[in-house]
């Protein structure tokens, strides 16, 4: 019997074809999905690296809704002239507690995975309510809107929760204080930054939009771009220690 | 890199066997505006799975991703491929499913496959030159060892190449406009009458 009779066997008995199916798309399914049982080996061990502050967190879900992602990736390969380009190329533990993550696949303007603490607050806020009073031949759209619109304090909470379902270790005491610690990171004069830089250490508690009053989309989106890829020191960061 | 040319064998073994369904007919091509649509789509196919699997390799890779290349890509597969084996099906489906002797117009479908054809032709090539060259300009180096442009540089070299992208698309859209008022007097008023070229009269 020939390989081409044999097939047969497979081709005129819909029963045979399907467990065959089965089979190879579970060998398929299996080579996909086992590595991800070891993803805690995968994720390089990286001091620094912390949940968003609830501010950090209302921006990035404005970065999400805006689509910011489909022109502006959030990682920077291991090539020459990226990393002279962008900075340091991003470590997976920079992005675990992004769900989903902000990686992006298109680089109509440039990558913003180090973005943070590269430009002024003030640049920012020039910058997106007008990109050309910046960068004369961008391409960018303005986004002069998220400087009147307030963040809402009392949904970040439940966003803080879905994060937590999802694996973003958020302590009861930051979902109990979100609304407080995301009017404060905006506000060093407010009586809770104190609280708030326990809660969150070494985050930026600044008036990032310039602006008094409560907290704007603004805010929040500076304050997000602001801490991108500035989590890991990588003055001690030992390359060595996670070579594979 | 080696499941990448694996990757060849299926989407070409399905490209040749679509190719070859054609022997000893080819010369439908030229009277059947349909099939041409068809078979132009089975030839996208071979050529944006062939051209999948290449960029995956990393050499290749490192200078497409994040760049418009991809976008080329993606739209030789979406336009040329599914688009083109879909109009192919509607022309061929609906007059059946209307119980039509043939469509209204036969030029018609010839005019809607030269015009999306250029409009693809326009649209992947924009698309590949910008991509290729807005990764090249990423990467290029001054002879003493700087980045030679800064990012906003290659977003303006990318500028006339978006023009002919956005022309294509707009021929592209143009051909299914045709296509839609085609199969929309195809259910209304069905086959138009075969105007015969006026036969050569006898003198007298």
């Amino acid at each position: 019997m020939s390989f081409w009779t044999r097939h047969q066997i497979f081709e005129k008995n819909s029963i045979i074809l399907i467990v065959g199916i089965l089979l190879v798309i579970s060998i398929g399914g299996l080579v996909e999905i086992t590595p991800l049982f070891y993803l805690k080996s995968t994720i390089e061990a990286v001091d620094g690296v912390r949940p968003y502050t609830p501010l950090e967190l209302a921006g990035r879900n404005i970065y999400v809704r805006e689509g910011c992602y489909l022109c502006h990736s959030q990682m920077i390969r291991p090539l020459r002239d990226e990393v002279e380009r962008y900075g340091h190329f991003s470590l997976a533990a920079e992005s675990m507690y992004d769900h989903p993550f902000q990686w992006g696949s298109k680089r109509t303007g440039p990558d913003l995975a180090r973005v943070g603490a590269k430009y002024s607050d003030e640049w920012h806020v020039t910058h997106l309510t007008n990109p050309r009073a910046i960068v004369p031949q961008s391409v960018m759209p303005g986004y002069s809107f998220l400087a009147h619109n307030e963040v809402d304090p009392d949904t970040i909470a439940d966003h803080m929760r879905t994060q937590r379902a999802v694996g973003v270790p958020y302590t009861d005491d930051q979902i109990a204080n979100a609304a407080a610690d995301l009017k404060a990171q905006a506000d060093p004069d407010n009586p809770g930054a104190d609280a708030f830089s326990k809660r969150y250490a070494k985050a930026a508690v600044r008036n990032f939009d310039g602006k008094a009053g409560t907290p704007t989309e603004m805010d929040a989106l500076i304050a997000y771009l602001q801490m991108l890829g500035t989590l890991v020191d990588f003055k001690i960061y030992n390359e060595k220690a996670n070579l594979r | 890199m080696t499941f990448s040319i694996m990757l060849w064998m299926p989407s070409w073994g399905g490209m040749i066997n679509g190719l070859m369904t054609l022997s000893g007919a080819w010369d439908k091509l030229r009277t059947d505006p349909v099939l041409r649509m068809l078979v132009v789509s089975v030839a996208f196919y071979g050529m944006s799975t062939f051209e999948g699997p290449m960029m995956s390799i990393k050499v290749v890779n490192s200078l497409s991703h994040y760049t418009d290349w991809t976008i080329g890509h993606v739209h030789s597969g979406a336009l040329g491929w599914v688009g083109f084996v879909s109009f192919g099906a509607l022309y061929c489906m609906v007059p059946w499913a209307w119980n039509r002797k043939g469509l209204y117009s036969l030029k018609l479908v010839n005019w809607h496959f030269w015009i999306a054809t250029l409009g693809i032709v326009l649209y992947i090539s924009a698309m590949w030159v910008s991509g290729i060259l807005q990764g090249l300009m990423w990467r290029a180096y001054t002879s003493l060892g700087f980045l030679e442009y800064s990012f906003i540089e290659t977003v303006e070299a990318m500028h006339p190449f978006y023009i002919i992208r956005a022309a294509g698309g707009a021929l592209f859209l143009i051909g299914s406009l045709i296509m839609a008022y085609n199969l929309w007097m195809t259910v209304r008023v069905g086959e138009a009458e075969v105007q015969m070229p006026v036969a050569l009269q006898p003198a007298e």
